[in-house]
């Protein structure tokens, strides 16, 4: 099969589907959702295909542009859509289609109660879909549609039970706050149109090097605006947490897997316009590192499980991100460890749902506790996940989380103290709070009811969740337990990148290598005994505790929602009651004047019409009387 | 051409006829009941007619007689007559400000009337003298018959059209059957059948009290001592003729009581209040 | 005696004419108002035919009183059609323009 035809087939097939599940309706509910999966994984089939073809062409050769047709050929702005095939865009379709399908079978099981599966499918391939061409656009102009498809697919999902109101207020938040960074990423087209005059990948980056450095901050500031919307970084953060309202298989393949890494992907494909840039490159690093940190301290605090696996994420996109902004020395990193934080935290949030499917949909970890007897298999491939994201020696996440740090590492001046340590720290606290999560779900005493116990809340009965939903979780901590050594082996995985992040000499970080493993390793134990301590050898308290002022502000997110509602959300309503008085006062009032001016006159008038023939004779003659006054007054 | 001079026997008739056709056109305005207004307009036509002959316009004059009084007017009666001779019209103003506005009409078109009149720079009166040299109607008919030969013709197709006009606009569709003697006769058996009165059907009483009054503007009498309305012919009460029946206290105050041998006294006028009533 | 004084009446018929068609209710009086106006007018042609020693006024106001003629036929035909269908003859009555 030719790539071209794989590149068109890998997109229309859940796209086609989703029209299908979609079209036909109610129809199609008894075998709507097996199409779903059976489209997805034609999708990771052609994943492959793709990824074989590009393997068995030389290095320098592994770049198929498909030519799709021309899209908006509007004068001087000339978009053709087209898919760009090279190393960086298969990894996507690998991580995307594999990992997709795998949550695909997840969802079968799980929605399995639920009345509008066979639209839950619907979504998701429609999610697919969009996320494919995303990552396959050769223009910005065509990321931006798949962009935007993603948002939806977004929106739909995270709201899917939108009969509760709270469910659909949070997909409104993620819809809107995805809005401020697409009008980014419009903005960021706008200038490059403006300054390089297309918007096709290829014509932009042969440009980028000679751009000047003020179009290249503003396109790189744009950009990044456009990346931080999508990927819940720093200033636009405030949606991620709530998107857990969505079903736990959206949480895991849109909101940790692949929708919210497509900032970083952004950054990464666009490298060649931030390389031109070394403010935006510098505004790229530390938004990821606040956004590390951010993540990682509201982590601490939540109890929520999906909400502090959501914490997680954001935290873990912020290294992604941060290494994204160091330049080519970091690219391939930020990719790596997408890849694979990818698996283990969907695998994570797969574990997740199996908790919640045996614990009758409970989410508060202060009511879970020892469920490792309960549910063997989600114990073990979450503790798989557990150990790789905490960067146990070993396991994927340990190699891509190293890197980074590493990389942080390089460098002059202040910079690399600066990063370095805050990558380091967060390592540690990362460790922290995922152990806590660990140690609080799946260790301790029992804190929930199990009837004889006496505790509040619901009789449960926790158990081990069915196959079908257990053997994603597996496959997934196949992943995180060796996907990172696997692509290690060699350099194998930077080398396939190459072609697309540009060779990088090794560079020696401030401080030896060794010494920073070391360090890493160490405040990874400290944080894991930190939380063995508090969390499995002493009782857990059902009640969350007052805690200090940090915890209370990272159980509010960090005051985000506060921040965001008086900073933009106040004023905007302000400026909005301000704009709506002027028109009602002034333009609406000259308007109704006019018009109530008009209309008092016609009450006035209407008196005259009221239908006595008399009247009118007597108006009339009074009217003769007064033109035959006028005309005589004017012979005379 | 000759100066036309005005013999005085035209000014006698003009300054007896004006004064008298000024006040026929006020009973216009001003008389209450319709018919005395058409006759009086009619007398203003004729009044007209006679000015028209004064004018040097026999012709015309006896036009006006034929057409105006002889025809016109009469259809006018007639259709008064159709319509209810006896209704007499209020002269209270309804409208308000219609008065006002009349007034302001017609003051206003009399000031500029008679402004233009005897401040307009005329000819010299000329007189007909030499165009009713064939005498008028022939003089009239030269110009009928060739310059206004074709308004003519079409004067004919518009009083065609008036005739058929009056016709349709006058024409009434029977919507139900013909209702004859046999239809109405059993149409009040059936109403008498539901209970409608035996008025329908038994003779209505005639007028008057037995032994006192037989005048035909009295009612009888029923049972209980009221009048009955229905025994006065419908014209007399629709006047407001029919005489009223005195009240007991009214007998008492003539000093007889009621049944004995004086008459009671008859208490005129007790309609036109009940006619005021109605207006 | 002068023949404005034709005018003159014909003036004040003219105007009695148009208040009578204002003031009363009546619709055959105020109909008469109407032909106390053409006939006013009538006057006026036939003083200035005179005046002018023209016959053509006359003429034209012959065709005039044809007019009249046929108005006064179709306008007492409506009111009778009117009177038929409302009961009434009063010009206040027929109010329908309002609406």
């Amino acid at each position: 099969m030719s790539l071209d035809l794989a590149a068109i087939g890998i997109v229309a097939i859940p796209l086609l589907s989703a029209g299908l599940l979609l079209v036909l309706g109610r129809r199609t509910d008894a075998w709507g959702h097996w199409l779903g999966v059976v489209a997805s994984t034609i999708s990771a089939v052609l994943a492959f295909v793709i990824l074989f073809g590009l393997l068995g062409r030389g290095a320098e050769d592994r770049a198929v542009d498909v030519h799709l047709f021309s899209w908006i050929p509007a004068g001087d702005l000339s978009v053709d859509a087209g898919f760009l095939l090279d190393p960086l865009s298969a990894t996507f379709l690998m991580l995307i289609t594999f990992v997709g399908t795998l949550i695909h079978v997840y969802a079968v099981a799980y929605m399995e109660h639920d009345d509008d599966r066979r639209r839950f499918f619907a979504y998701l391939n429609l999610f697919i879909a969009a996320m494919l061409i995303l990552v396959l656009a050769d223009s910005f102009a065509l990321l931006f549609v798949g962009w935007e498809g993603v948002g939806l697919a977004s929106y739909l999902l995270i709201g899917f039970w939108n009969q509760r109101t709270e469910y659909a207020v949070a997909a409104k938040k993620a819809f809107v706050m995805n809005r401020v960074g697409d009008m980014g990423l419009i903005i960021a087209m706008g200038a490059m149109f403006a300054s390089i005059g297309s918007v096709e990948f290829a014509d932009v980056f042969a440009a980028a090097p000679e751009l000047s450095e003020g179009w290249a901050t503003a396109i790189g500031i744009a950009l990044l605006i456009g990346a931080c919307g999508k990927s819940a970084q720093f200033p636009l953060q405030a949606w991620l947490g709530d998107a857990m309202a969505g079903p736990t298989p959206v949480s895991a393949l849109i909101h940790a897997a692949t929708m919210v890494t497509a900032g970083v992907y952004l950054v990464v494909r666009s490298g060649v316009i931030f390389e031109a840039s070394p403010t935006a490159q510098l505004l790229v690093v530390i938004v990821g590192a606040i956004t590390l940190l951010f993540g990682a301290i509201v982590g601490c605090a939540k109890d929520d499980i999906k909400k502090a696996l959501a914490a997680s994420t954001m935290s873990q996109i912020g290294y992604m991100m941060l290494a994204a902004g160091l330049g080519p020395v970091g690219y391939a990193f930020a990719i790596f460890h997408l890849l694979t934080h990818g698996f283990f935290k969907a695998g994570m949030f797969l574990g997740a749902g199996s908790v919640m499917h045996g614990m009758n949909d409970e989410v508060n970890m202060r009511g879970f506790g020892g469920l490792s007897k309960y549910m063997k298999i989600t114990w073990i491939t979450f503790g798989l996940g557990w150990l790789a994201i905490i960067g146990f020696p070993g396991l994927s996440g340990f190699w891509s989380k190293d890197k980074i740090i590493e990389a942080a590492f390089v460098g002059e001046g202040w910079q690399p103290w600066v990063f370095g340590t805050v990558t380091l720290l967060a390592a540690g606290i990362t460790a922290f709070y995922m152990s806590r999560l660990f140690f609080m779900t799946f260790h301790g005493k029992a804190r929930w009811n199990d009837g004889d116990n006496g505790l509040p809340g619901p009789v449960q009965h926790p158990h081990e969740s069915p196959l079908l939903m257990t053997v994603p979780m597996i496959v997934l901590s196949v992943g995180s337990l060796g996907l990172g050594g696997f692509l290690m082996l060699g350099d194998r995985f930077f080398s396939w990148l190459e072609p697309v992040t540009g060779h990088v000499e090794h560079h020696e970080p401030v401080i030896p290598i060794p010494v920073i493993m070391g360090a890493t390793i160490v405040l990874m134990v400290v944080g894991v005994l930190l939380a063995w301590r508090q969390y499995w050898a002493s009782a857990v308290p059902i009640t969350p505790p007052t805690g200090s002022v940090l915890t209370r502000a990272a159980r509010r997110d960090l005051y985000q929602d506060s921040v965001n509602e008086a900073t933009f959300a106040r004023p905007g309503t302000h400026l909005v009651r301000t704009l709506t008085y002027a028109d009602t006062a002034v333009v609406d009032g000259a308007v109704n004047g006019l018009g109530s001016g008009a209309v008092g006159l016609g009450e006035r008038l209407r008196k005259m019409q009221n239908g006595h023939v008399r009247s009118y004779a007597a108006l009339m003659s009074v009217g003769v009387v007064l033109v035959l006054a006028i005309v005589l007054a004017a012979r005379i | 051409m000759s100066e036309l001079t005005i013999s005085s026997g035209e000014a006698v008739i003009f300054w007896i006829l004006a004064p008298l056709m000024v006040l026929g056109a006020l009973g216009l305005l001003f008389a209450r009941k319709t018919v005395h207004i058409a006759v009086a307009v009619a007398g203003v036509m004729v009044g007209l007619a006679i000015m028209y002959i004064a004018n040097e316009a026999p012709f015309l004059g006896v036009a006006q007689v034929v057409v105006y009084t002889g025809a016109v007017m009469m259809l006018f009666v007639f259709v008064i007559m159709l319509i209810g001779v006896d209704a007499k019209e209020s002269l209270k103003e309804t409208l308000a400000g219609q008065r006002f506005l009349a007034l302001l009409a017609g003051g206003g078109l009399l000031v500029l009337v008679l402004a233009v009149t005897t401040r307009a720079a005329l000819p010299d009166p000329v007189g007909l003298a030499a165009a009713n040299a064939d005498t008028n109607a022939v003089g009239v008919a030269r110009i009928l018959f060739s310059d206004f030969v074709f308004p003519f013709e079409l004067t004919g197709a518009l009083l065609i059209t008036a005739a058929v006009g009056a016709l349709s606009l006058t024409h009434r569709v029977r919507l139900g059957a013909k209702i004859g003697q046999r239809e109405l006769a059993t149409a009040k058996l059936k109403a008498y059948g539901a209970g409608a009165g035996s008025s329908l059907i038994t003779n209505r009483p005639g007028p008057g009290i037995y032994a006192r009054h037989n005048s035909a503007d009295m009612p009888a009498v029923d049972a209980a001592g009221e009048p009955v309305e229905d025994s006065i012919t419908t014209v007399l009460r629709i006047r407001g003729q029919e005489a009223r029946l005195p009240s007991e206290e009214e007998l008492a105050e003539a000093g007889a009581p009621y049944g004995q041998d004086e008459p009671a006294a008859v208490v005129a006028g007790a309609g036109d209040e009940r006619k005021e009533l109605e207006q | 005696m002068s023949i404005l004084n034709y005018l003159v009446l014909s003036g004040i018929l003219f105007s009695i004419g148009a208040v009578a068609v204002i003031v009363r209710r009546n619709a055959i009086v105020a109909f008469m108002g109407v032909e106390l106006m053409l006939n006013a007018a009538n006057l006026t042609l036939v003083t200035f035919a005179r005046m002018h020693g023209d016959l053509t006024g006359q003429v034209i106001a012959f065709f005039v009183m044809v007019v009249a003629a046929a108005e006064v036929v179709i306008g007492l035909a409506i009111i009778v059609s009117i009177f038929r269908t409302r009961g009434s003859a009063s010009l206040d009555d027929a109010s329908l323009l309002k609406s």
